[in-house]
């Protein structure tokens, strides 16, 4: 695999469910043999920050302003559909 | 299964079956609590409700009684604590990835987090109860703290 990838998780305060999200995403990608850089920010950051990171995994809206990819964290919060996200996290860190 | 929770879940900070009727009035009963046992400034409980408004945090579970999480950025905090409480009757919380989807609340967690390397078993004892419906429904019937301890370890 080519370069560690950046994932930024992101949510209103940028210290509460986007550490829930970050601490299970890296649990879960670990048992996929996958491992990244984690970083953590306020959903309103985000958009200064997008450039320096491949991906965003959120938990509150984000502007639309932001090109990379964004995939919805809320599923580590509910446990509902938690599998295809992970999935879809999982195909971002191979790409 | 959730020490983590018990340890900082304040006893004097669970209210059990309010009668709330909207998302701020339990707010403010809560963080009043909060604010009692010295772990949120008094500042706390207008943060919070005013946050609640831009970025809400209603989480869809599928239930008629879905949980909230409101909360509100670390200078409001004194140190870390959560508030637990349950309402009669759900409450109305927008849904936090989607502020346009109104969700009915049985179950608020009200956390003062303050150290996002600290707080991280908590965090994930709240998620871990948030994700079992078998205790939500066990602490939707609980009347008393040793209820609740039963339920929450």
């Amino acid at each position: 695999m080519s370069r560690q990838k950046t994932i930024l998780f992101a949510c209103g305060t940028g210290i509460a469910t986007s550490t829930a999200v970050n601490v299970a995403v890296t649990e879960e990608m670990k048992k996929r043999g996958l491992t990244f850089n984690a970083q953590q920010a306020k959903a309103t950051e985000v958009p200064g920050l997008a450039d320096t990171v491949d991906f965003i995994v959120a938990t509150t809206p984000i502007s639309a302003s932001v090109t990379k990819p964004v995939i919805k964290g809320l599923a580590f919060l509910t446990g509902i559909g938690k599998d295809k996200v992970l999935d879809e996290i999982e195909a971002q860190l191979r790409k | 299964m959730s020490d983590g929770l018990m340890q900082l879940l304040d006893p004097d900070a669970i209210v059990l079956g309010s009668d709330a009727s909207t998302n701020e009035e339990i707010i403010r009963i809560l963080a009043g609590r909060l604010e009692t046992l010295g772990y949120v400034k008094s500042s706390y409980a207008d943060a919070v409700v005013r946050r609640e408004l831009t970025i809400p945090t209603g989480l869809p579970l599928e239930r008629s009684d879905n949980v909230a999480v409101p909360h509100t950025d670390p200078e409001h905090v004194l140190k870390p604590g959560i508030a637990m409480g349950t309402l009669k009757q759900p409450v109305i919380f927008a849904n936090m990835e989607d502020p346009d989807e109104m969700l009915p609340v049985g179950f608020v967690f009200l956390l003062a987090i303050n150290d996002k390397d600290k707080q991280i078993e908590a965090l994930q004892a709240v998620m871990a109860t948030i994700q079992n419906p078998q205790a939500l429904d066990d602490l939707r019937s609980a009347r008393t703290l040793e209820d609740v301890r039963a339920v929450l370890g």
